[in-house]
């Protein structure tokens, strides 16, 4: 992945400062629980404009008269809404690790497996180094690529400020305040993102990542994406990172909006590498996200391909609204748990323009005392005629203490659609593990080699320079789950 | 080479091999013949490490070294070979990936440096030209959706590209036409040498006109019954085993 992303290394580095991403706060920290004065609080850190403050105080009214939802198969203690800090200052260098040695020899074990070099680990650990980066040439010379095609990659919170006109149209146009639980809490508190516009017939030459962006900004709790692909656009964009980040917030609870119009692509892509907890089960990230793409215009569509492996609970239905006459959506996932992890995700293709077209896959690998739940939601409306969809669920267990269960939800209102749904539940069977290692490949690399055999059609959806990584992962995540 | 003393092996706590003596020297073929069930496959596996086979007593070394203790890796890493009876399919994994994952890891654990993709490339090219191995199954899934004679095949191209020290062969014959069988068979004659060595396991004389052993044992009831010359296959060919054997079973 090195060159790519060294690329948007060097980028986000360079735009530390540029864009305000650690913005100098100090010792400002907002008391700890969420009443209108926190809002208030962060809205005024931000600087933003009365309207957006309004929109944040919107979404927190209707999240007091929301009850947490628990209709979902993952269990967890309750969460104590008011004993969270909701904007905390990036750390201080002071507090941060000063060296690799004071990092978990695990985690670090887990960098080296999965060859992160010396000076991404430093940063993924985030350890106070005063970094010089390669060559600022290569930032701006990447930004000034962009610029020249008119595309706006930047902060939400910087964009706030410089397009308040794109923001006002397409904030909380696919997510509403009032979308759910999370989503409303998000949209109260959140705290930055990232926000790519491209504009009409242009097709962004590179892969655009949050990578050490949101790691530099220590963003990742309520991070708030939003992405527009303007009439015949294509963007691709790549969330997330294989390695696992240093994170001490427990609750995740972000937004991520895309939008298409006329004949416009959006491939998003993410690697999904949370602190899982430990071996028993014990810390981890709950992480419950709202994703939603809209294909607004004719001919449009959205690709999501995600590799969850981390966090204690994962709780996410990156979905598409295909309301577009002709427009396509795709749903790619690889969901692994391990040890006393717990996945609740899937889909939803909501069709309700004329010929839309849906494709899910969806692989699901629970080893351990691990649980993993698919649950798609594929919906044909009346106006939705001609409209298709192809579903494919397969669940590989490994070891018998785990679980994985498959629950789908159809709902076709006319006659003209049609709905494939397959499914395959299969254990990884010692005669293949036989196979492999009789050919010389350890456990643990055979493994990896199957479980990756397993998921291939979702691997290779993701860009290249990802998959490489993915690949690796996989067999990190399952380690121990054999013999 | 290889040399198996009064083995007593099982499987799920029943006894399968009951003291089985079998010494093969480099370079030797070595034919194990015998009736369904004697244990054939169950020797192949013990002398391979699959789990769930316990040895409860005797002793097997290869290379001077006791290699009951060891992992099917480490078995491989030493150059022990098995082209199974019934090869199993792997989804979704490139043939041509998976071999090159196996030498590699096999060199890995040699201390012997890894082969680029490109050169492997060029090495599985001329290993399938010579074991009969068509160049779209290299890229299709490990045996997947590969008929029966087509996964034996590809048995043997491993056997080519790994190039083990001693190679068992499982029925590799069964499920071959008679082109297949001698194209397999010609492979297998061409790894000949005098450092490795063969045992075949098989139902068929026909596939000792093609490979020429210098040994021929029949098995029965786990243990060797008689050992003797090629000759020995075509008189059981030609008797069967209960009038070879007979006395043994009752
Ligand atoms: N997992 C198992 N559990 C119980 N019995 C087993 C198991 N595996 C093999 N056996 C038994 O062990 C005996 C020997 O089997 P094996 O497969 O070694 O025979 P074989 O000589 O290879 O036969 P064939 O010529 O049919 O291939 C058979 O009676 C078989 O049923
Ligand atoms: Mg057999």
């Amino acid at each position: 992945m090195a060159t790519a992303l060294e690329t948007v290394r060097d980028y986000a580095g360079g735009g530390e400062y540029k864009y305000g991403f650690t913005t100098d706060v100090g010792e400002d920290r907002a008391a700890v629980g969420l009443d209108e004065s926190t809002v208030r609080f962060i809205s005024n850190k931000k600087d933003e404009p009365t309207w957006l403050t309004e929109w944040r105080l919107d979404a927190l009214r209707r999240w007091q008269g929301m009850v947490e939802p628990d209709w979902q198969k993952p269990q967890y203690p309750t969460i104590d809404y008011q004993a969270i800090s909701y904007f905390s200052a990036p750390k201080s260098p002071d507090d941060r690790p000063k060296s690799l040695d004071e990092i978990d020899p695990e985690i670090r074990k887990t960098y080296e497996k999965l060859g992160i070099p010396i000076k991404e680990q430093e940063l993924l650990a985030g350890i106070a180094v005063d970094y010089v980066f390669d060559s600022v040439s290569v930032a701006t010379t990447f930004k000034k690529k962009l610029n020249e095609l008119g595309i706006i990659f930047c902060s939400v919170s910087e964009a706030v400020k410089d397009h308040p006109d794109l923001i006002k149209k397409y904030l909380g146009s696919v997510v509403p305040q009032g979308d759910n639980f999370f989503a409303a809490l998000n949209a109260a508190v959140f705290s930055d993102g990232s926000f790519v516009y491209v504009p009409p017939g242009v097709r962004c030459p590179m892969e655009l990542s949050t990578y050490f962006r949101i790691n530099a900004a220590g963003t990742g709790q309520f991070e708030r994406t939003l992405i527009v692909a303007d009439k015949g656009a294509y963007v691709s964009y790549l969330e997330g990172c294989t390695a696992p980040m240093r994170d001490e917030n427990q609750l995740h609870a972000a937004v991520v909006e895309l939008i298409a119009l006329d004949d416009a692509e959006i491939k998003y892509s993410t690697v999904q590498n949370w602190y899982p907890g430990d071996r028993n089960g014990k810390g981890g990230i709950y992480n419950f996200v709202t994703k939603r793409g809209a294909c607004r215009g004719k001919n449009s569509k959205i690709s999501w391909t995600q590799v969850e492996t981390g966090s204690a609970i994962t709780w996410k239905y990156p979905s598409c609204i295909l309301q577009g006459d002709n427009s396509q959506g795709e749903f790619y996932s690889v969901a692994v748990t391990n040890n006393h992890q717990q996945a609740d995700t899937g889909t939803k293709m909501v069709h309700i323009g004329k010929n839309t077209r849906s494709r899910i896959v969806a692989k699901t690998i629970s080893a351990g005392r691990s649980d993993s739940t698919y649950r798609g939601l594929v919906k044909m409306l009346k106006s939705a005629e001609g409209a298709r969809n192809y579903t494919q669920c397969d669940s590989m267990l490994i070891g018998d203490r785990c679980g994985a269960h498959t629950v789908p939800y159809i709902e076709v209102r006319n006659r003209s659609s049609q709905c494939e749904h397959e499914a395959t539940t299969s254990k990884i069977s010692d005669d293949q593990l036989f196979y492999c290692r009789s050919r010389g490949v350890p456990e643990e690399d055979a493994v990896a080699l199957i479980v990756n055999g397993f998921c291939r059609e979702v691997m290779e959806e993701l860009p290249m320079e990802f998959a490489v990584e993915a690949r690796k992962l996989l067999g990190v995540s399952l380690e121990g789950s054999v013999g | 080479m290889l040399k198996i003393e009064n083995l007593k092996a099982g499987v799920e706590g029943k006894e399968i091999l009951k003291g089985l003596n079998l010494q093969v020297k480099p370079g030797q073929v070595h034919a194990i013949m015998g009736p369904n069930g004697s244990g054939k496959s169950t020797l192949a596996y013990v002398l391979a490490g699959r789990d769930g086979y316990e040895v409860s007593g005797g002793s097997v070394t290869f290379d001077g070294h006791d290699v009951t203790e060891m992992s099917p890796e480490e078995r491989a890493a030493a150059g022990i070979f098995l082209a199974m009876q019934y090869p199993v399919e792997i989804p979704g994994v490139a043939n041509s990936y998976f071999l090159r994952q196996a030498l590699n890891a096999i060199k890995k654990a040699r201390g012997e440096p890894e082969v680029s993709a490109a050169a492997f490339m060029k090495l599985l090219r001329e290993k399938a030209a010579v074991v009969g191995v068509r160049e779209d199954l290299l890229k299709r899934d490990v045996n997947f959706g590969f008929s029966g004679g087509e996964k034996k095949r590809n048995e043997i191209l491993q056997l080519a590209v790994l190039e083990p020290k001693l190679a068992i062969l499982d029925e590799t014959d069964s499920g071959l036409d008679i082109d297949a069988l001698r194209t397999v068979a010609e492979g297998v004659n061409r790894l000949r040498s005098p450092e490795r060595s063969f045992i075949v396991i098989t139902h068929y004389q026909r596939l000792l006109d093609y490979i020429v052993p210098d040994v021929v044992h029949i098995q029965a009831h786990g243990q060797i019954q008689r050992s003797g010359g090629k000759e020995l296959a075509g008189e059981l060919e030609e008797k069967g085993y209960d009038a070879m054997i007979g006395a043994v079973a009752a």
